[in-house]
């Protein structure tokens, strides 16, 4: 293999990897600083204990978050040396800021709240759980600004030989960041959500002691997890339509539109000929697409073919085309698994609105599983957007192939990914063991001195 | 002065905040298995720098964007050039910052030795490679006119890197038996002052080292002269008042000294290297400089307005955490790691 091929590779896994842990930080720093809010204010130790049990699986998850997107933030200059070059100028800043604006607050405020237990009084404890939950997000936004130029430049100039930033502005308003920041947002809200509810059913099962802990946890989960899967679906949606008009190509991979179409339809299933452009077999539902499109039965929506025709002219000879079986299958992973947990939070809210906890049912056996959900929708998400943003790495102006560092040698990057990979697997054990191990031992004991302030 | 001398400065500032901060860091992780003779100390010893290891680290990972933001070429070429080097640094500071957090979670002897084993390797893996790599920015590496490394890997190892590689890695490891012995009470305190007495003369002896041959085989000293200046000699002069104070048992006055040491030397680097930021061994017209590897005047203002208006915060909090976890760890200090 080459070592552009081997470093997408890399890239892919890291990138995963890292984005496995992030969702889970995110959005159950929230949660976390919610229910130690409430303790503060009602002084009523359910919270604390609340706080005690969650804040140490988010801690345990933060962790190995942290030290992955080192190497995330590295690999750009590594593997990537050309498009540093060529997109230093307006991709450097947002990461320099994520570090200065974000990453300092997070690490610095996380270590206050761990060990600060017995050593800041109760407003300055719970303020530094808000400041961690405050940095991670931000960085999570100044990441997304930088990707988002990735998908949709902006505020830029072609000059000397690169892409000079001309409008910073232009970038933090870049339309796809708003509509990208807050769907990732919601997504996070969603894996945190599932994750609570599902080791709080597994509690509820079992009859564990301190089921105060996973009752109270499970109701405010269970509102969570509606609200943010509906946040999810309805922002991506919107996501969609901006990604029709801006990057149309994406839009056709994920649907397999081979040939432009008005009415456009959408495809509910189909097996496709992908080196020939078209479909073996397929079930398509008219007018649908043009509807989720537009918000109305008529409107085109380009085709593969169209497009790459149309690309030819503009950018040169070449190969638009991303993968089109990849990019089809992960959008339609992503949205399937997204209304399937509407549907799992929606019972589980149910549940808790005719009081119904204490008499577990079917639905408490399948939500410890569900907890996989979240990460399967988090993982074909952000395949799909950057699988399908191929061949560009950003889209009209540089290409991947362009991009990959002259002097790395293949053997050097197939060491890495050798090593990254067993790092990585290595480490997902045994994160995946602790967090096995306190997410089934249950609450600890109320009465132990251990859990007060100082 | 212009935005591009400003960034070298911001750029060097931030690498002194890093080798200072996570210098003890890295000495602590080292010192782990020589000093930490039971459970109970190398808990307190990972304790000491629990806090603080994590937003120590940011400084590196601020340092690393604020290149890529403000000298994407120097960014681009170092870190694609040093690959495997930092390659393996990345492996090394992934396990030691996993293993601060799941060493004691779990109760097993076996958990628990393999987790202190990589917070020991992954502590003295990136001691030793940032001396290499200042090394071999002072020595200069083949880059080629379109500011590619083409040196390969076993270029990057030659004996004058090797030397610094020793140097950060003894000097750091110095550094944090002084933290030690501050940051912990009674007979653990004692053994890491002692462990720093006896550290402290290879210190001085590889780091004097290293600077002489430096004069041999590098433009650096030749351009800083044979006086070279208040600061390189003030590094000097303070490792060595360092040892005086050891001796003393003045420990603050110590780990100030250490700490000044590390920074007048990375300043003394970085005014070495200005106003170019990698030295070309293929011609000098060859080097990267902070105007040929620049952001546009743009970039560089925008980033200036964000950098000046962050910069404040973060010292004023990071500060303020280390005056709260001022109180030193003793045998009953109730332990988090």
């Amino acid at each position: 293999m080459d070592a552009l091929t081997l470093a997408r590779w890399q890239f892919g896994l890291t990138a995963t990897f890292h984005f496995f842990l992030v969702p889970l930080t995110l959005g159950l720093s929230i949660l976390v600083a919610l229910m130690e809010t409430l303790y503060v204010r009602t002084g009523d130790e359910l919270y604390l204990r609340m706080t005690k049990f969650w804040g140490k699986l988010f801690v345990i998850n933060f962790a190995v978050g942290v030290v992955t997107g080192i190497v995330l933030e590295f690999q750009f200059g590594m593997n990537w040396a050309e498009y540093s070059r060529f997109m230093g100028d307006i991709f450097g800043a947002p990461l320099a800021i994520e570090a200065l604006l974000a990453f300092f607050l997070e690490s610095t405020f996380l270590g206050v709240w761990i060990f600060g237990w017995e050593r800041v009084s109760k407003r300055v404890h719970v303020l530094s759980i808000w400041l961690v939950a405050l940095g991670s997000n931000l960085s999570a936004l100044w990441i997304l600004i930088a990707n988002s130029f990735m998908q949709e430049p902006v505020g830029y100039v072609l000059r000397n030989g690169r892409a000079e930033m001309v409008d910073f502005w232009a970038l933090l308003t870049n339309p796809h960041v708003w509509t990208q920041f807050p769907h990732v947002l919601a997504a996070s809200m969603t894996t945190a959500a599932f994750f609570v509810l599902g080791i709080s059913a597994y509690h509820l099962v079992r009859k564990s002691t301190n089921l105060d802990v996973f009752q109270q946890s499970f109701k405010w989960s269970a509102v969570y997890a509606v609200v943010a899967t509906c946040l999810v679906i309805i922002i991506g949606h919107s996501q969609a339509q901006h990604m029709v008009r801006t990057q149309p190509m994406k839009m056709a991979a994920a649907e397999a539109l081979w040939e432009s179409q008005n009415p456009a339809s959408m495809s509910l299933f189909t097996i496709g000929n992908e080196p020939q452009l078209k479909d073996v077999f397929a079930i398509r539902v008219p007018y649908l697409l043009s509807i989720l499109a537009y918000n109305q039965p008529t409107g085109e929506v380009q085709g593969i073919k169209n497009l790459q025709a149309e690309y030819q002219t503009t950018y040169g000879p070449g190969n638009y085309i991303p993968p089109v079986a990849v990019s089809y299958w992960t959008f339609r992973f992503m949205v399937g698994a997204g209304f399937l947990m509407l549907v799992l939070g929606g019972w589980a809210l149910a549940k808790t609105l005719r009081n119904t906890l204490t008499d577990p049912s079917r639905l408490f056996k399948i939500l410890p599983l569900a907890i996989v959900l979240p990460y399967f929708a988090n993982t074909t998400g952000w395949m799909f957007t950057e699988i399908a943003r191929q061949p560009w790495i950003v889209f009209g102006l540089q290409r991947t192939q362009d991009a990959v560092s002259k002097s790395v040698t293949p053997g050097e990057v197939l060491t890495s990914l050798i090593l990254f990979t067993l790092v990585y697997v290595s480490l997902f054990s045994a994160d995946a063991f602790l967090l096995f191990k306190f997410a089934r031992q249950g609450a600890g004991d109320p009465t132990h001195k251990d859990t007060a302030y100082g | 002065m212009d935005l591009n001398t400003v960034w070298f400065l911001l750029i060097a500032v931030l690498f002194v905040g890093f080798f200072f901060l996570e210098g003890f860091d890295y000495g602590v992780g080292i010192l782990l298995p020589f000093l930490g003779r039971n459970d109970q100390h190398r808990r307190m010893m990972v304790n000491a720098i629990g806090p603080f290891w994590d937003a120590n680290e940011v400084w590196l990972i601020t340092a690393g964007g604020a290149m890529f933001a403000a000298f994407p070429n120097w960014y681009a070429t170092m870190f694609s050039g040093f690959y495997l080097p930092l390659v393996l640094m990345l492996v090394a500071l992934i396990a030691r910052g996993a293993a601060f957090e799941f060493r004691s979670k779990h109760e097993t002897g076996r958990w628990r030795g393999v987790w202190d084993g990589l917070i020991f390797v992954g502590s003295l893996v990136p001691a030793l490679l940032w001396g290499v790599a200042l090394g071999n920015l002072l020595l200069g590496v083949p880059i080629d006119p379109s500011m590619t490394y083409v040196g390969g890997f076993f270029n990057l190892l030659n004996p004058y890197s090797l030397a610094w590689g020793l140097t950060t890695l003894i000097v750091f490891t110095l550094h944090g038996a002084i933290f030690l012995s501050l940051r912990i009470e009674g007979e653990l305190g004692e053994l890491a002052m002692r462990a720093a007495q006896r550290i402290w003369p290879f210190a001085v002896v590889i780091g004097f080292f290293s600077v002489g041959v430096g004069y041999f085989v590098t433009d650096m000293f030749a351009r800083l002269g044979v006086d070279p200046g208040v600061i390189p000699l003030g590094a000097g002069a303070a490792m060595l008042v360092s040892g005086w104070f050891i001796r003393q048992k003045h420990m603050g006055w110590a780990f100030g000294m250490t700490g000044l040491s590390i920074a007048l030397s990375t300043i003394t680097m970085f005014i070495g290297l200005y106003p170019r930021v990698m030295v070309s061994s293929l011609g000098p017209s060859l080097s990267l400089t902070i105007y040929n590897a620049a952001s546009s005047p743009y970039t560089l203002r925008v980033m200036s307005l964000v950098a000046i208006s962050l910069l404040p915060f973060v010292l004023f909090y990071q500060g303020w955490s280390y005056w709260t976890f001022r109180k030193r760890i003793s045998g009953d200090t109730k332990l988090e790691y």
